[in-house]
């Protein structure tokens, strides 16, 4: 090894470049934060706990969409048996309450604030059209 | 000791077990209701939707558009000008486009120049359904022939199959040419087919078809061909009805009193 001391030093540049983000986060005093999203006011409850829904509602929102479309059933029953019409942005009613942007009337604040953190792009809004309140 | 070859699989296969049979658990746990009754406005159900267009009402109001017009606002049908890549979901068309097969040298002149409203037949025996190779149309068991706009992937063989036209492809992104979007009812993209589909969201909320509501003359007349008493049996008992191109089998399920 004639020339470690350029091996090295060329290793410590090629180190100090690839972790340069974390350099320049500590550096620029930017902490990495996750996104903050807003939830609807006054209610506390989404058709499932915050959990489930967090990590499930992409598979949930797929499940409803074949079920109203190719099933033609339109009603979700909670599992503490409150009912929800299956819809994304539509207008149809139950007691308990309707689509997902009657309550998430922000997509802005609410779907994009997460799939832009996560580098997510979903097709929903290539078709649905977001509630005018988001606009 | 290592694990025995045996054990292992008796293990894998445990695992497998296991894992199957809580994935059943937690689908049961998330089953979804089809009753329906608590929407607000009771489904219309039937187990034979037809329509019945009365051309005898219809041409007294020449000029009319408003059915056009409802349905078009209603489904966020773009308004595109071009023949070539205009979509479009209920239309008017000549006598001798819409029933080539009732055509004569001697039609009597006010049909020959009269203009048919057409629009999806919803086949008994629907031809475009059976050539969609990823199934995004079928025939619901109502009758009515459904699209699933996830999936259509735009190979446009129902297109070609269907005999009446009554099937639009989206050359292009549709949202540019939409007057007013609205927001209860999606667009489409480019690279889908679509069509009418009898207004089943309508349907599922009690409504009638947005062009037979906004009909004032009554010209349409929308209901269930098994249910003896209804408007559509009652027109097709008392008055002289033909279909379009009945020859190929398909069926239509829409019925025209000359």
């Amino acid at each position: 090894m004639h020339d470690r001391g350029r091996i090295i030093l060329g290793l410590l540049v090629f180190l100090a470049l690839i972790t340069f983000p974390i350099w320049y986060n500590l550096i620029s005093g930017q902490e990495s934060r996750p996104p903050e999203i807003e939830l609807p006011a006054g209610e506390t409850l989404c058709v499932a706990d915050r959990e489930f829904m967090r990590t499930e509602h992409m598979q949930l929102l797929m499940d409803w969409r074949d079920e109203v479309v190719r099933g033609d059933r339109r009603i979700y029953t909670a599992s503490d048996n409150r009912t929800f019409p299956m819809s994304l942005s539509g207008t149809s009613r139950t007691e308990h309450g309707g689509s997902c942007m009657s309550c998430h009337d922000n997509k802005d604040k609410f779907c994009d604030r997460c799939h832009d953190y996560l580098a997510v792009k979903p097709y929903c809004w290539d078709c649905h059209v977001e509630p005018k309140g988001g606009q | 000791m290592a694990i025995k070859r045996r054990d292992f699989c008796w293990l894998a296969g445990l695992s497998v077990v296991g894992a199957a049979s809580g994935k059943v658990l937690s689908v049961g746990a998330e089953e979804t209701s089809g009753s329906g009754s608590t929407l607000i406005g009771e489904p219309l159900l039937g187990k034979r939707w037809a329509m019945v267009v009365d051309l005898q009402a219809c041409r007294k109001e020449e000029g009319c558009r408003d059915c056009i017009k409802a349905c078009h606002a209603t489904h966020n049908v773009p308004d595109l000008d071009d023949p070539d890549e205009e979509v479009k979901w209920i239309w008017k068309e000549k006598f001798h486009h819409a029933f080539p097969d009732q055509e004569h040298e001697y039609l009597r002149h006010d049909l020959r120049h009269e203009e048919i409203l057409v629009f999806c037949n919803h086949c008994d025996n629907p031809p475009c359904t059976r050539v969609c190779p990823t199934q995004a149309t079928w025939k619901r068991p109502d009758g009515i022939v459904m699209m699933d706009w996830h999936r259509c992937i735009g190979c446009r063989y129902c297109v070609a199959a269907c005999p009446y036209g009554s099937r639009s492809f989206n050359w292009r992104d549709p949202r540019p040419f939409i007057d007013e979007t609205r927001t209860d009812f999606p667009t489409r993209t480019r690279g889908v087919v679509e069509k009418c589909t009898f207004c089943d969201e309508r349907l599922a909320q009690g409504r009638p078809p947005a062009c037979v509501e906004s009909c004032e003359s009554k010209c349409l007349i929308f209901g269930d061909l098994e249910d003896a008493d209804s408007a559509v049996r009652e027109a097709l008992r008392t008055r002289h009805a033909i279909r379009r191109k009945p020859g190929l089998g398909t069926q239509p399920e829409v019925y025209y009193l000359v």
